[in-house]
């Protein structure tokens, strides 16, 4: 019941979550994520911003991710969509939505699975800022929220 | 060995090439990454000791010391931005 997407569509939160809910009753929580495209990132406005994404790795990467957080909790019913091409401020990006029995696996798997998407996942976003284009750089932050789910 | 080396993001724009058919008397990935050094420029540049990059073989990320099977699809990248 996984589904995994990567494409340059727009997606609808409320239809993704229907879609996971509709002709079952076991399902007690589901938790969700939607990243959106900020107009400000590092101090400067961004007109608009371009994903680009390894064809291939991407899913695998995704796939196995989601993988892992299906055999750490457990879960009903995963989704992540995750856009490419162009988008402009307020656009939608990544959508994770998990179905689980009770709400502490829910919460606890989308937020493992955004992290571990924003440091594993072969995307890279090139932003359009009044100085010109910019590559997004990777953040430390994002390495230290991946760690935290790392098992000792 | 024959490699099919693939470029992503800025070290595609940097290097002006998105891929290549290499081939590659090495061994391991960090051979590869010493071997496009010595092409100089932007190569030596993005791939000096000291920047982040990631390599995958066959479309998983591995270590440098990683071992780079015949006829491997080799990707170098930087750490990515998505989400």
């Amino acid at each position: 019941m996984r589904k995994i997407l990567v494409g340059a569509e727009a997606f609808d939160l409320g239809v993704e979550v229907d879609a996971m809910r509709r002709g079952r009753t076991d399902i007690g929580a589901i938790a969700s994520f939607v990243g959106l495209a900020r107009d400000l990132n590092e101090g400067s406005g961004v007109a608009a911003m371009t994903l680009e994404h390894y064809p291939g790795m991407t899913e695998k990467a995704l796939t196995a991710l989601v993988g892992e957080a299906c055999s750490r909790w457990s879960l009903l019913d995963v989704t992540v969509i995750h856009r490419v091409g162009r988008l402009l401020p307020g656009d939608p990006i990544v959508l994770v939505a998990v179905a689980s029995q009770h709400r502490g696996e829910a919460f606890a798997a989308c937020e493992f699975i955004m992290d571990a998407l924003k440091t594993r996942a072969p995307f890279w976003k090139k932003e359009e800022t009044p100085d010109g284009e910019r590559w997004v750089e990777a953040r430390a932050s994002d390495d230290a929220a991946a760690a935290r789910w790392e098992r000792t | 060995m024959t490699l099919h080396v693939l470029y992503f993001a800025r070290l595609r724009e940097r290097f002006g090439l998105a891929e290549e058919s290499l081939d590659f008397a090495g061994a391991t990935a960090a051979d590869l990454v010493a071997h496009l050094q010595t092409r100089g420029g932007a190569w030596a540049e993005e791939l000096a000791a000291g920047r982040v990059f990631r390599v995958a073989v066959n479309q998983d990320i591995v270590a440098l010391d990683a071992r780079l099977p015949d006829c491997a699809e080799v990707a170098i990248f930087p750490p990515v931005t998505g989400g």
